[in-house]
């Protein structure tokens, strides 16, 4: 009787606890939708940031966080898809492969103000790129590497192992069967990767702060500086500048990072069936 | 038939240098973060530098023991708080849920993962702040709303990979101890929870260093006070969160000593790491 009444108490604070994941996620977007949709207006979307005050817009941050994470995935993918082929096709097993993994499961642990102090000296003082879109761009490579390295690999593994042997039974060398039948096959899997670690990059901020900087600048070239989203938000909320700008800007942030989450899954499901 | 064997040579080497991109980058990230940081270790002393609780840089004085302590008891706390409810989110999700209802808390934790650090600092600052501050007094930036925000940030984390471990475990061993007239949770915690525990503390592992690691939402709620706190809602600093707040500004020894920190929590951070790896090849 003792271990029924146990279950149960048990099975209710599970539940709870499971509701309670739900209440925690709906409070804070709940409360980033309300205050946020107020300050929410083309205008906002489309023009600068005026006065001490910093009304007006966000443009300018806009366009840096997505130029930032525009030129990442540029240097990114070819990398990371690269590794998995190699990881998943060449050399499954062995010492190298051992420290391989062991340099991304260690890359994809530092944490991201020392990846920000790293970008800061050698990029932007030794390199002498500056703060730049250039600079935040390398930095966040490394960040976003180890992430997109591990997907893609478990996407190409996802590819059935018959495939691989029917192409090379009609005779296809290695690479003949990885770029006509393994890459097609995965594609969709690869891009659903990309699409989540667009996520991950576009919200870092610690990072952005310090390779980047801090100037409000609508970049064109990418040695130019600027500032990114979260960075405006960070000096927003901290500094108490404008809570109105403050709310828009989270409120914009994570409507972007949810789109972007939402297309990478409903690209995931549409290669499941 | 030559040009093809030369290619697939080519080609193998240029994928081997794309895997090794991971091992170069975290070898430069160490090495050029050292090379700014180190000096600092000449100047003060390892010792004095890791252990001293003087953190002064107008006098020079450059101990950050304050911070090592700091950044470890949020970590602590947020762990105490955070890693039972990740670990509950994990056994709801793979032995309770029904379908329909996983189909809402599972793409519920994925979203909470998505959030970035930021937003979480800025929520903590409007929502978290105010309510410490309300029913525990001080200012409501410091220890305990440290706890709160880093508990949320790391139950993804630790909920996604603590499911996995347990969604390993047989389904004989299940249906072995219903069959001996267990009931559920008698079996998930006598029976399921054991045969996944290497897991399960990796995954704890693995957010503790995410933690240790987490850096604005800590900046923005932490209080950032170079002392102890000597209560729960008291402020406190924390390696990352200093290191932040005072490169905007630092130059000369304090910039150094500020890589120095940078130093400390890439050994850190590696060693966390460096744990995991063991804990999974004993499983395995």
């Amino acid at each position: 009787m003792r271990s029924r009444i146990m279950d149960k108490i048990a099975m209710g604070i599970l539940w709870a606890n499971g509701f309670l994941t739900i209440a925690i996620l709906a409070m804070i977007i709940g409360y980033v939708v309300v205050k946020g949709l107020p300050a929410m207006s083309l205008g906002f979307i489309f023009t600068s940031p005026h006065g001490i005050e910093q009304s007006g817009g966000i443009f300018p941050t806009i366009v840096a966080s997505l130029y930032v994470t525009i030129l990442t995935v540029i240097f990114t993918t070819p990398i990371a898809v690269g590794a998995a082929v190699y990881l998943s096709e060449y050399v499954k097993q062995g010492r190298l492969v051992t420290i391989i993994r062991f340099g991304a499961d260690t890359l994809s642990g530092v944490p991201s103000i020392v990846l920000g102090l790293f970008g800061l000296a050698l990029f932007v003082y030794i390199l002498g790129f500056g703060w730049s879109m250039l600079s935040g761009a390398l930095t966040l490579t490394l960040m976003a590497l180890p992430i997109l390295m591990r997907t893609t690999e478990d996407a190409l593994k996802a590819v059935p192992n018959a495939w691989r042997q029917g192409s090379m039974g009609l005779g296809a060398t290695k690479w003949q069967t990885i770029r006509r039948v393994i890459l097609p096959a995965a594609l969709p899997r690869i891009l659903t990767c990309v699409v989540l670690a667009v996520g991950r990059v576009f919200g870092e901020t610690a990072v952005l702060m310090f390779t980047v900087g801090m100037a409000i600048n609508l970049p064109f070239f990418p040695n130019e500086p600027g500032r990114a989203m979260t960075t405006h938000l960070y000096l927003l909320a901290t500094e108490g500048i404008s809570m109105k700008t403050a709310y828009g800007t989270a409120l914009l942030l994570m409507a972007i990072i949810l789109l972007f989450n939402l297309s990478a899954r409903k690209i995931f499901n549409k290669t499941q069936r | 038939m030559n040009f093809l064997k030369w290619r697939e040579r080519a080609l193998e080497s240029l994928f081997l240098i794309c895997a090794l991109t991971a091992i170069v980058g975290v070898l430069l990230v160490f090495i050029f973060v050292t090379i700014k940081g180190f000096p600092i270790f000449e100047k003060v002393g390892v010792l004095k530098f890791l252990f001293s609780l003087d953190w002064s840089p107008s006098d020079n004085k450059f101990g950050i023991l304050t911070f090592i302590i700091g950044s470890f008891l949020v970590t602590a706390g947020a762990l105490a708080l955070g890693a039972p409810m990740a670990i509950m989110t994990a056994i709801f999700l793979s032995e309770i849920a029904p379908k329909r209802v996983q189909k809402l808390v599972r793409p519920a934790v994925e979203l909470l993962a998505g959030i970035p650090s930021v937003v979480y600092g800025f929520f903590g600052i409007l929502i978290i702040v105010p309510v410490v501050r309300t029913l525990f007094g001080g200012s409501g930036l410091g220890l305990l709303t440290g706890w709160i925000i880093l508990a949320i940030m790391i139950l993804p984390t630790i909920a996604t990979i603590s499911e996995d471990a347990i969604r390993a475990v047989p389904k004989s061993f299940r249906e072995a101890s219903f069959g001996m007239g267990a009931t559920r949770w008698q079996t998930i915690w006598r029976v399921v929870l054991p045969a996944a525990k290497n897991g399960l503390i990796g995954a704890t592992i693995l957010g503790m260093g995410r933690a240790i690691g987490e850096t604005m939402a800590v900046l923005m709620v932490l209080g950032n006070a170079p002392i102890i706190p000597k209560s729960l809602v008291g402020p406190v600093g924390a390696l990352t969160s200093i290191i932040a707040l005072n490169m905007s500004y630092a130059s000369g020894d304090h910039q150094t000593a500020l890589f120095g920190m940078g130093i400390v929590l890439f050994m850190i951070s590696f060693f966390f790491v460096a744990l995991i790896r063991l804990i999974s090849r004993k499983r395995s």
